[in-house]
């Protein structure tokens, strides 16, 4: 009798520490790449935002439309910071901003969305609109306007290009291009868009913006060329390998 | 029996009331235990994670300052640890695998791991120079308790995991490991708990040295003078939650208030 409760009493220890250790190694394993997170309006960089947000959920309790999750375990996003998933809820671009106004640790930061220290959701910069003009059906010719009007910065973040339909030789494409300068990133297009996988989607500003080189001067724009006033003109060439140029073809 | 009801009541309504508040939008307390807003203008905020916050940006930042600095007066002046026997929900998970720890009899085990007592102010030390070096408050981004709380707050079903882990290790691996050997916050709130008036005071007239109070307290070692000498417990690693006095049928100890000018 004393050996069978040795047995039992072994067993559930043994049985726990599996489940328990399994799941620690299970979510360790499971870990994907840092999912494309977006935050909420008024966050700082993403740096930032991580070394001060104190995962309370106030932002989330704040917001009216429910569009903010706190991230739970599994979900791929350092836990307990907030994000949102534009397709299933974008920001609504409240004009008080609860959200930002809420954070008690300046992770989200009213400056970073106010001018002249009035609040200004329109400065929010939560991510970038990016479109694929491979499933965006207006791009096939077909009329639809469905992210355009969604867009709450109509006709600055985003803007309808008119073009000549070349196939049909009569009728004309009406292209959403999206202005990075005025894009807030909410994801209302991402949510308004009709096709299966939205063909407009929000991507981090780091993620879905490029860079240029500050040599190439636009010079129809007034003062583009002052960014050239202090710049350093010695050319760094080395002579001998100018030299070899011809035979090794490398400068 | 009366502090251990009085410390389930007190634990279990605090989360019950940031569960309510976060489903229906009510304003009572808003949060979580990481910052919280009582009535949407007290803020709360756990100093530890502020202290992290801190240590990873160098700066200080809004209301969670002033929410931290209220939290840590609180547990100042109050009784030391009182966070961790009234207000952490780990607390009733390894309540409850002590329990079945010594129903069970795997306290009677050959011990596998040996951690010293100390072993959390180490961790302590390590999360606030690991939160330096990474710029992000270290303890947050693994902190056992967070997933816990935040579980039972705003839902979710795999914290349930983390939670059976904290009592597998309670119950199989080690005595108390979780709160006495690991917990870095345990840690920092024996620390900032030296001078709190609140403490344990033993009368050795009374004692009948039957050593019930040193089997029940989840951190005896803070128990040396039971049976030798009368006085206050004064380590601030005492958890404040009474389980000494409720078991002392001697009436040798109760909660008193520290007269700071004996010193
Ligand atoms: S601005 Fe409004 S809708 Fe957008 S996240 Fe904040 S509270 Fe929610
Ligand atoms: S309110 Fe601020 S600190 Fe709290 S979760 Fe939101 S961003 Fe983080
Ligand atoms: S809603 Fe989608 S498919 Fe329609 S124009 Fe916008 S991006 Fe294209
Ligand atoms: S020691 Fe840590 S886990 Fe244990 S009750 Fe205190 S704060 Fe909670
Ligand atoms: S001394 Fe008493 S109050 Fe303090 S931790 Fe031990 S049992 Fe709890």
């Amino acid at each position: 009798m004393k050996d069978r409760r040795e047995v039992l009493k072994f067993g559930l220890k043994a049985i726990s520490l599996v489940i328990a250790g399994g799941f620690t190694w299970s979510t360790q394993t499971n870990l994907k790449a840092q999912t494309l997170i977006l935050r909420p309006p008024g966050a700082r960089d993403e740096k930032g935002f991580m070394a001060s947000c104190i995962r309370c959920g106030l932002c989330v309790e704040a917001c009216p439309f429910d569009t903010l999750s706190l991230a739970k375990l599994g979900d791929n996003i350092s836990f307990g910071t907030p994000y949102f998933t534009p397709r299933e809820t974008p920001c609504y671009m409240c004009t008080d901003i609860p959200c930002t106004v809420a954070c008690p640790t300046d992770a989200l930061d009213v400056k970073l969305v106010s001018t002249d220290d009035k609040l200004d959701i329109n400065k929010s910069r939560m991510g970038i609109a990016v479109l694929d003009p491979y499933s965006c059906i207006a791009f096939a010719g077909i009329q639809c306007d469905a992210c355009y009007r969604a867009c709450p910065l109509i006709d600055k973040a985003l803007v309808l290009e008119y073009k000549r339909n070349e196939r049909t030789e009569k009728h004309a494409f009406l292209l959403p291009v999206v202005d990075a300068n005025y894009c807030t990133g909410c994801g209302k297009c991402e949510n308004a868009c009709v096709t299966k996988k939205a063909a407009i989607f929000v991507l981090p500003r780091e993620i879905g913006l490029g860079e240029v080189n500050d040599n190439y001067v636009k010079g129809w724009i007034e003062d583009d060329d002052t960014r050239l006033k202090d710049i350093d003109t010695k050319i760094k060439l080395d002579q001998n390998k100018v030299k070899d140029y011809l035979n090794s073809g490398e400068i | 029996m009366k502090y251990l009801l009085l410390r389930r009541i007190t634990q279990i309504s605090i989360l019950t009331l940031f569960l309510v508040s976060n489903l229906y939008g009510l304003k009572i307390l808003q949060g979580n235990l990481s910052s919280s807003m009582i009535f949407g203008t007290i803020p709360l905020s756990d100093p530890f994670a502020v202290l992290q916050l801190f240590l990873a940006s160098f700066t200080l930042a809004g209301s969670a300052a002033l929410g931290a600095l209220i939290v840590v007066l609180i547990y100042a002046l109050i009784a030391p640890r009182a966070f961790c026997a009234w207000v952490c929900p780990v607390n009733m998970i390894t309540d409850f695998a002590r329990f079945v720890r010594v129903k069970f009899g795997y306290d009677k085990d050959k011990k596998v791991v040996v951690f010293s007592k100390s072993f959390r102010y180490y961790i302590l030390a390590f999360v606030l120079f690991m939160s330096v070096v990474m710029q992000t408050p270290a303890f947050e981004g693994v902190s056992f308790i967070g997933i816990i709380q935040r579980g039972i707050i705003y839902g979710g079903t795999l914290w349930i995991f983390v939670a059976f882990g904290v009592f597998a290790i309670d119950a199989f691996v080690g005595d108390r490991l979780i709160c006495s050997k690991l917990c870095p916050l345990g840690a920092f709130y024996a620390t900032i708990g030296k001078f709190a008036f609140i403490r344990v005071e033993h009368d050795s007239q009374n004692c009948t040295k039957c050593m019930k109070c040193k089997v029940i307290c989840p951190e005896s070692q803070v128990l040396g003078i039971i049976g030798k000498e009368s006085g206050l417990i004064t380590s601030s690693e005492c958890i404040s939650c009474g389980r000494c006095v409720d078991v002392c049928g001697d009436d040798a100890l109760k909660f008193s208030i520290r007269n700071l000018r004996r010193k």
